[in-house]
């Protein structure tokens, strides 16, 4: 689904990433982990086609097409998702105006009518159910006063909504606290399906009990350093990320 | 607000707002020039009696000895007042019994402004008195409201039918000497409405009119007259649009409302007159003197939404004379391209416990220049008077500017004013999240400005949130990138 090709990405001349190779089919997880500053975020951003960052080497290619050069939402048209690491506020825009709004371009987008209201209606429901949210949450204005758990539910309850084929979820762990962590992970876990990949990026390995990886990559100065199961998560978990440091230290002197 | 979203975003749909284009009509109008003559000529032209004829006289002989303001935060050509042609009329003429026998034509603009008669006839309830460069054409619903004793006609219709309330009440609130914009009206006002809701009635719809500037180099100077009486309450629209041309048009009405004791108006406006093109040139001079005045207990609320105009310069103001009485003022300001707009509000406090409310939305975009400019006047006996003032400005891009100026004059120790004022831009962090979410840079921002102006929007009656919502949107496009 995803593939991605020797990509280098730097901000304001910053060589940010440094050759990302990086490959995601239908219906798996992966995971990426590293220490602060490696460039997860930045990987989520340039996959999103955010243009604060330039893209000066490789490709990504998603569903076999070149998507590079396409702009964020076209990219989410096309089904790509990212959850925000710190989700904005637009203050005076409804939770459900807002998705609805989004609901509607992205059909427009692909050639289709607005979604009908009491289609519309039902879904919120449902979605909002899936997430735990209270009614009022949905009439409140988005992300404003929200606090972090909310901000990360309201990003799945989003998700949920949408539907993409593939999902970034950028730090969605920090903030939340165990229950909230729980009702977003079975969240996840319920939209996971055959047909959309997910790619969690994170620094600690706690999501990961919940939302189950099958590969794991860690990313230190740019580059993927290790792939592995999930149980790499775990020895992360145990040992830090030192001894990988030291062991690349050894494998380039 | 009843309606639903969804509701809206139909109608938004349905609702395809234009004002480039130009109907030809036969017409009836006077060669250039301003002179006593032509003060008589139009008086004599709508048959009025004689002493409105002096009334306007003594108008134009005091506009003679003012001077143009210069003060506003705006820079502009100085109009020719002896370019400007100050009388034009349908050619068809007289008034109409039904739509069959209006000109084809002018129906054909009310089409193309997506105001069909019609359907407002049939489905929204809403009393239309058109007035199509300056002549009242068709008036609708007047049965309904004249059951109430609820008089709603052309300023001319009510001049000759309601001579003794026109006598009462025209420039009581305004008077002709007020300013140079409004003296010049009173000499030469052509047409406007006139609304009289007796005491104890409550208005049963939404007045509406929708006004027009058709003919090329013809100055509009409208006369709005709107009296509550006693206990009463009446909601008024006033609609504007225009179509594209390339001169300046000078633009000066006048608008005075009369809130009796315990009475209520409601009075909104959203303004959509062309203003100018991308490089600034032509566009509508829009200098228009709006005030109220409450009495005892009554209330008066200005809505305004402002998106046309090349220079808009104005503030609808309430004079809270009676005790107990509130001014509102609720605004969005939207400038785009080379708009400039100065606009506000005073409140002048008299009476005892007098209570006012001002929330003002700038939203600047382009090279354009939008300031709020406000008074809050607290009188001497104006014991216990409070404000609460709140003024917003949104920037779009780096070379549009926004200014506040912000004026109190408080003379009693027991008033309480509050004024808060804020200054942001739409991030560009905003706007990824919105294209993350696959919503187009152009609709992130008319989300985010909607939301940004929902406070004021919210205070419009459905029909023309409906319609500001859209106009927000279609003003602020191509503003970025």
């Amino acid at each position: 689904m995803l593939k991605i090709k020797n990509l280098h990405a730097s901000v304001d001349g910053e060589k940010i990433l440094k050759g990302i190779n990086l490959e995601i089919n239908a219906g798996e997880v992966h995971a990426i982990m590293g220490p602060n500053g490696s460039g997860k975020s930045t990987l989520a951003s340039v996959i999103a086609g955010n243009e604060d960052f330039e893209v000066t080497e490789g490709d990504i290619l998603f569903e076999k097409a070149n998507i590079s050069e396409l702009s964020p939402e076209e990219r989410a048209h096309k089904g790509i998702f990212l959850s925000f690491q710190y989700p904005i506020e637009i203050p005076g825009v409804s939770v459900t105006n807002f998705i609805k709004t989004s609901i509607n371009q992205v059909r427009k987008a692909r050639g289709q009518k607005d979604m009908p209201a009491n289609e519309m209606l039902k879904k919120i429901r449902e979605k909002s159910a899936l997430l735990d949210m209270d009614r009022k949450f949905l009439s409140r204005s988005l992300n404003e006063g929200f606090s972090g758990g909310e901000k990360k539910r309201n990003e799945i309850f989003q998700m949920a909504m949408l539907e993409p084929k593939l999902a970034i979820l950028d730090e969605t762990d920090s903030g939340l606290d165990i229950d909230a962590l729980r009702i977003v992970s079975d969240g996840v876990n319920r939209l996971r399906n055959k047909g959309n990949a997910t790619l969690v990026i994170t620094h600690y390995q706690r999501l990961l009990d919940y939302v189950i990886p099958d590969v794991v990559h860690v990313l230190m100065d740019g580059k993927i350093v290790k792939t592995g199961g999930k149980e790499l998560a775990k020895e992360l978990e145990e040992r830090g990320y030192d001894w990988l440091k030291e062991e690349r230290a050894e494998m380039t002197s | 607000m009843a309606y639903t979203e969804q509701e809206l975003e139909k109608e938004l749909q349905t609702k395809e707002y234009e004002y480039g284009f130009y109907t030809e009509m036969e017409s009836d109008t006077f060669p250039p020039g301003l002179n006593e003559d032509v003060v008589i000529g139009i008086s004599k032209k709508k048959g009025e009696p004689d002493w409105m004829t002096q009334w306007r006289l003594d108008a134009y002989r005091h506009w003679l000895t003012m001077k143009e303001p210069n003060w506003a935060n705006i820079g502009f050509e100085r109009p020719d007042y002896q370019a400007i042609s100050y009388y034009s009329a349908p050619g068809t003429k007289p008034k109409y019994d039904s739509l069959d026998e209006v000109d084809p034509e002018m129906l054909e603009t009310f089409k193309k402004l997506g105001i069909s008669i019609d359907e407002q006839k049939k489905l929204s309830g809403v009393a239309m008195d058109v007035v199509v460069d300056s002549v009242s054409v068709t008036t609708t619903f007047k049965k309904t409201l004249a059951e109430k004793g609820i008089i709603f006609c052309s300023i001319s219709e009510a001049i000759e039918e309601h001579p003794e309330l026109i006598k009462k009440y025209i420039g009581s609130v305004i008077p002709t000497s007020d300013n140079y914009f409004a003296a010049l009206n009173s000499a030469v006002f052509s047409d406007g409405s006139f609304c009289y809701i007796p005491k104890g009635v409550r208005c049963p719809m939404e007045l509406s009119t929708y006004f027009r500037i058709n003919q090329a180099n013809t100055g509009q100077f409208e006369r709005t007259l709107v009296i509550a009486e006693d206990s009463s309450y009446v909601s008024y629209l006033e609609g504007c649009t225009a179509p594209m041309r390339d001169e300046n048009q000078l633009h000066a009405a006048v608008v005075e409302l009369v809130a009796l004791d315990n009475a209520e108006i409601k009075y909104s406006t959203v303004q959509n007159w062309y203003p100018g093109n991308k490089e600034g040139i032509g566009g509508v001079y829009n200098f228009v003197t709006k005030r109220g005045i409450c009495e005892k207990n009554a209330k008066i609320s200005w809505t305004q939404v402002e998106t046309g105009s090349a220079i808009t310069w104005k503030y609808p103001s309430c004079i809270l004379k009676g005790d107990n009485s509130t001014g509102e003022f609720y605004s969005i300001a939207v400038t785009n391209n080379f708009q400039q707009a100065d606009t506000g509000t005073k409140m002048i406090h008299i009476g005892k416990n007098t209570k006012s409310t001002i929330i003002s939305k700038g939203i600047s975009a382009g090279k354009s220049q939008n300031s709020y400019r406000g008074l809050v006047q607290i009188n001497k006996g104006a014991d216990n008077a409070r404000n609460f003032s709140q003024c917003d400005s949104l920037l779009m891009g780096n070379r549009c500017g926004a200014h506040t100026f912000p004026y109190i004059e408080a003379k009693n120790k027991t008033a309480q004013v509050e004024h808060e004022a804020t200054t942001t831009k739409i991030g560009e962090d905003q706007i990824f999240y919105c294209n993350q979410r696959g919503i187009d840079t152009e609709k992130a921002i008319a989300l985010i400005v909607n939301g940004y102006s929902k406070d004021v929007l919210n205070k419009l009656p459905m029909e023309f949130a409906v319609e500001a919502q859209k106009l927000l949107e279609i003003s602020l496009e191509g503003s970025v990138g």
